[in-house]
């Protein structure tokens, strides 16, 4: 998809006066933050395991050439094939040339995020071949012809009734009367409809949640199982899966399962982890016969040994936007590409460059719970600083913000200037706003005001009474 | 071959950006022995104890997940307990069995209302009964092999899933799991290995969870104390 995450603004804008949208983000709470809560309380152990699932990551980051050929040979051993790619249109050149050697009319998929970077879909169509998306969430935003909102729950922005017209639209050979009203009859109805799909595709394409240098495995996570269906049932499964996927062994990957699913719906375990292990063996009775991993870079080599290696780490679990109070309001739309959240306001700008993304590390309060609850340990309020830092050392940020900040930190380097103006005006202020206790507009403080008023400052800094408590202590 | 330059560019590329060179000598061998000895990590304290206790909790998990268990004496009793289930629920005796040898070896000619098919499954079979490689305690999962007689569409295709376990298969944590099957398989894993946990599900519809998103609906353990 064409990134739109330079209008981040007027997108969020839009968000947050969207009343169906907002309706639909009211479920997050319960849905994932409640729940991961309840689970991780169950497993003492938890804390403890993400300092390991931090340092098996960063063992392999610092190994990654390594594990990567070990992999590629272990996969070639189990007579499976790996393909290569530095850039999108090479994996997506990849991909066409395997559908077409069978050629393929029709492919089934599992969610993949990788393919949501590449593009992929559009591509297929364009090229003659039907791609069908087979996750209920991905099914829905294919048919609707939406991108994800989320990593996870791909149409998280969506009610019940946006379902029910969009199948009532695109199922137009059911009668009209049926009622949909219940989630359960439109997933019945989704069901029934992917069932033959699923039979008849020529090619399955799943990501993969972890590359087993080990053993040459890939495995995939789901709660529905279609995945599963997806790599079992058609001539040849191809998995599509970023650099970063590996991990050394089956052990190092049971480590971080433990984390994955609590971190991400609040499951102890998801319902499916599927290990597939080359092609389907002479005597087996069901199965691909053939199998192909498409490795793709799209920039993940050049952030090693940058300030952004450690991004390199995610799992894609999707806590840190189930936790931010600006995903929470805007939804996963606004930040305009593939990746919302926190985990994409780092990811974005290094894919797709500063220059489009540099809103998104911009759009955050800074208040530390998606590094907080981040399995991985991933500092990401750091690293959106550290964008922050690029934006502005590459003059990309308006003048406005620009001389404002120039002009704090003329202040700020002169600490005895500083204390004095702060000081005069937190007095101004306190005796001014005294008797209302708030002030409902502000010279030079528009922004705020105009949405909210501003608190009456009680006189004095903090500095200052900071000062006074030491002394008397 | 440019597959072979795209490949060289991407691991010349990784190694100029970790400022090294391709890892050679005595550190290689390093990495290979962690690849080739590998072991578990940390193993959480409640899949840690005595195998009786794991049984417990297996089974308290995996009703948890709203798996459903049913616990028979000797193999003898698993035809009775899956005629048994299929009546409870009001489902047809008609199943698709995994053509594997020890499970078609029990005594199914004994209930003579089920009809029974064996091989992997085909649209529009409503139940399959399989055997699984393990249980694994700590979070009430399955672990299940494919091979000739354990065709891995048995485990996703049908409305209803009935599987055949041991209590002696059970395992505590899911490196165990790991330890059986290296062992059971050395040198090359089967084509698939299912962990399932619980019936299939989605929470894509206003997060609400609802079982038989695409997997069976039902997942029902027939469990045998040996």
């Amino acid at each position: 998809m064409k990134p739109t995450s330079h209008a981040f603004k007027s997108n969020a804008t839009t968000a947050l006066h969207d009343e169906r949208l907002q309706r639909a983000l009211g479920n997050m709470r319960s849905g994932f933050q409640d729940k991961r809560l309840a689970a991780i309380d169950k497993l003492p152990e938890f804390e403890t395991l993400r300092d390991l699932g931090r340092d098996i990551k960063n063992h392999t980051l610092e190994h990654i050439d390594f594990y990567l050929e070990r992999f590629e040979s272990k996969v070639i051993q189990n007579g499976g094939h790996v393909h290569w790619a530095r850039t999108p249109q090479e994996a997506r050149e990849k991909i066409l040339e395997i559908c077409r050697s069978v050629d393929a009319k029709t492919v089934t998929k599992g969610k993949s995020m990788i393919a949501e970077e590449i593009a992929l879909n559009d591509f297929l169509e364009e090229s003659g071949i039907e791609p069908i998306e087979t996750d209920l969430g991905e099914y829905i935003i294919q048919i609707r012809k939406e991108p994800p909102s989320h990593i996870i729950a791909p149409a998280v922005h969506l009610n019940q009734t946006d379902v029910e017209e969009s199948f009532r639209k695109i199922h137009n050979d059911l009668p009209v009367d049926r009622p949909l009203s219940e989630p359960r009859q439109l997933l019945d109805e989704a069901r029934a409809k992917l069932r033959n799909r699923f039979i008849d595709a020529d090619v399955g394409i799943t990501g993969a949640n972890f590359l087993i240098a080990e053993t040459g495995s890939t495995v995939i996570v789901t709660n529905e199982g279609n995945g599963d269906l997806t790599q079992t049932l058609p001539k040849i499964h191809i998995v599509l899966a970023s650099l970063e996927k590996v991990v050394p062994t089956l052990d190092d990957a049971a480590t971080i399962f433990r984390l994955l699913a609590r971190s991400a719906t609040g499951q102890e375990m998801s319902v499916y982890t599927t290990f597939s292990t080359g092609p389907k063996r002479p005597e087996d009775l069901d199965g691909p016969e053939q199998y192909h991993v498409v490795l793709l870079d799209n920039g993940r080599s050049a952030m090693l040994g940058t300030e952004f290696q450690e991004m390199l780490r995610c799992i894609r679990c999707a806590a840190c936007m189930n936790h931010c109070p600006v995903y929470s309001a805007v939804g996963g739309h606004a930040y305009g590409w593939v990746y919302p959240g926190p985990m994409g306001a780092v990811l974005t700008p290094t894919l797709v460059g500063v220059q489009e993304a540099g809103h998104l590390p911009n759009a955050s309060t800074f208040c530390g719970r998606c590094e907080s609850v981040c399995p991985m340990r991933i500092p990401l309020p750091k690293m959106m600083r550290q964008w922050r830092k690029r934006e502005f050392e590459k003059k990309l940020s308006p003048g406005t913000f620009r001389a404002g900040l120039g002009l704090w930190a003329f202040f700020a380097k002169r600490p005895a200037l500083y204390q004095a103006v702060t000081g005069l005006a937190m007095r101004v202020l306190g005796r001014f706003g005294k008797d209302k206790g708030r002030f409902k507009s502000l010279p030079l403080a528009g922004g705020w005001t105009s949405v909210r008023d501003m608190p009456a400052p009680q006189g004095r800094t903090f500095q200052q009474l900071y000062r006074d408590k030491k002394r008397a202590a | 071959m440019p597959d072979m330059s795209s490949r060289d560019q991407i691991l010349a590329g990784i190694r100029r950006s970790l400022g090294r060179t391709k890892i050679e000598g005595e550190q290689a061998e390093a990495l290979t022995r962690r690849l080739e000895n590998s072991q578990p990590n940390l193993i959480p304290q409640r899949a840690q104890r005595p195998h009786a206790d794991q049984v417990r909790l297996f089974v308290e998990m995996a009703e948890g997940v709203q798996t459903t268990v049913s616990r028979v004496a000797s193999a003898a009793d698993v035809p009775e307990a899956v005629a048994d289930y299929l009546k409870q629920h009001n489902l047809p005796a008609e199943l698709r069995l995994a053509p594997d040898e020890w499970l078609t070896g029990l005594p199914w000619a004994r209930k003579k209302t089920l009809t029974i098919k064996t091989g992997r499954a085909e649209e529009p079979d409503a139940v399959s009964v399989t055997p699984a490689f393990a249980g694994v305690a700590e979070t009430g999962t399955l672990m299940l092999t494919s091979g000739p007689g354990t065709p891995t569409t048995l485990n996703l295709l049908p409305e209803t899933h009935m599987v055949v376990l041991k209590a002696s298969q059970v395992v505590g944590a899911y490196e165990d799991g790991w330890k059986k099957l290296r062992e059971a398989y050395p040198g090359q894993l089967p084509r698939t290995v299912n962990y399932i946990t619980g019936p299939s599900r989605t929470g894509d519809i206003e997060q609400k969870i609802l079982m038989g998103a695409h997997g069976p609906r039902r997942l029902h353990i027939v469990l045998i104390d040996d």
